[in-house]
């Protein structure tokens, strides 16, 4: 971004980026790793643990680093991984 | 992170059928996954909607879908289809089913469906080969490919799908990857709004048997080959949309309108059965 038009959002303190909620179906992934390569922001990796399948499914690296984009549940093969918005009523 | 909650979109899935059985980064289950993401989106009352396949891996999506479904005989998928449109106009009727299906047995159906402009949706999952019945060659095999029964390099011609689709007079084309999920998903919901006779190829990773002969012997290698080969081109001339180890180009590619079969037929009907009561 061209440095004139960079300043700070007036509404910063203000406004709250929306949390993730992950959830991961081990048992139903089958390893294929798309969901870990294809995350823009790297959110997910291999587990050790071994599945129902044989395989490793992914683990959360850091819940608070993913943007809700949903790319991860669009492009699983296996419906074993969907993203939700946390519901921040009594804060979190 | 949590665990054992239902997938949002299971609703539209057969619970009692998933798991599926397509293998470990078989491209099929992101096409059921972007169809099931597209009715949800539009809302689409299942009630109304039937999902008919052939033979073929891929053909095993229709049992998965949670709606009146056919599990027809390899190549007939249209045919079936046909029957279901014009015996019930108001339902939605849509064909997913692979390139060996639609194209090879199934090839004299998909270009008279599309010259008829008959109004059903076809979803063909492009694998490059037959991966059902163990990786033969196939309409779509490159050129030079690797496959159980071209073990020194396909000497065929391909077809290019989305050339043909538009030749034949088909009013919706496009050509995706299943990497382009969403591009992928937004076509599938056009797909399902218009009116005529709709086409849409989605480039598929078959790792276990066509990746498995061509150096990529697993999903995201497939994937990758899509990420670096693939070339967005909208409304370019699908002559030249190729698909070669070097270049896929996707997009859409026509997108009109013109009367259906369907539509005259019942037109055509009442005419004369009012001339013949006057
Ligand atoms: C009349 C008839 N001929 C041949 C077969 C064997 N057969 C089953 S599936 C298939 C090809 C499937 O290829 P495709 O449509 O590309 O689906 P894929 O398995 O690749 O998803 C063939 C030839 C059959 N079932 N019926
Ligand atoms: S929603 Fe997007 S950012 Fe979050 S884990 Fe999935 S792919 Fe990554
Ligand atoms: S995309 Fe789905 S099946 Fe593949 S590794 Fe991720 S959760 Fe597992
Ligand atoms: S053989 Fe190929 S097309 Fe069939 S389920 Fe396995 S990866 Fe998918
Ligand atoms: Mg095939």
């Amino acid at each position: 971004m061209p440095e004139r038009l960079w300043r700070t959002p007036l509404d910063v303190e203000k406004i709250s980026r929306p949390k993730a909620e992950i959830y991961i179906l081990k048992d139903q992934c089958k390893g294929c790793g798309f969901c870990i390569h294809y995350c823009p922001k790297k959110v997910l990796e291999e587990s050790d643990e071994i599945n129902a399948r044989g395989v490793h499914p992914p683990r959360v690296v850091d819940e608070k680093n993913c943007v809700l984009c949903s790319f991860c549940t669009a492009v699983c093969p296996d419906f074993a991984i969907f993203v939700k918005e946390k519901q921040c009523k009594d804060g979190c | 992170m949590m665990e054992a909650v239902e997938h949002p979109l299971l609703k539209y899935l057969r619970a009692a059928m998933i798991p599926h059985i397509w293998c470990s980064g078989c491209g099929n289950g992101i096409i059921l996954n972007a169809f099931v993401h597209a009715l949800d989106e539009l809302q689409i009352d299942l009630n109304k909607l039937v999902v008919v396949s052939g033979i073929g891996c891929i053909g095993r999506a229709a049992g998965y879908i949670n709606a009146d479904s056919f599990h027809t005989t390899h190549g007939r998928p249209i045919a079936f289809a046909t029957g279901v449109k014009l015996a019930k106009p108001e339902l939605e009727v849509v064909v997913i089913s692979g390139d060996g299906d639609l194209f090879a047995i199934g090839g004299n159906h998909f270009i008279h469906a599309a010259r008829r402009n008959i109004g059903i949706k076809v979803i063909c999952a492009n694998n490059f080969n037959y991966g059902m019945t163990g990786g033969q060659v196939g309409p779509t095999t490159p050129l030079e490919a690797l496959t159980t029964t071209t073990p020194y390099g396909n000497i065929e011609h391909p077809f290019n799908l989305v050339h043909l689709a538009a030749a034949s007079g088909a009013t919706y084309v496009a050509r995706w990857t299943t990497l382009h999920v969403r591009m992928l998903t937004a076509s599938i919901k056009k797909l399902l709004q218009r009116k005529g006779f709709s086409f849409i190829e989605v480039v598929s990773p078959c790792p276990e048997i066509y990746g498995r002969h061509n150096k990529m012997r697993t999903g995201l290698e497939m994937m990758e080959w899509f990420r670096e080969a693939s070339v967005i081109a909208n409304f370019s001339d699908p002559a030249k949309a190729e698909i070669t180890p070097e270049k896929i180009v996707v997009g859409e590619f026509v997108d009109i309108e013109k009367p259906t079969y369907e539509q005259l037929l019942y037109e055509k009907m009442a005419k004369l059965m009012k001339e013949e009561s006057e």
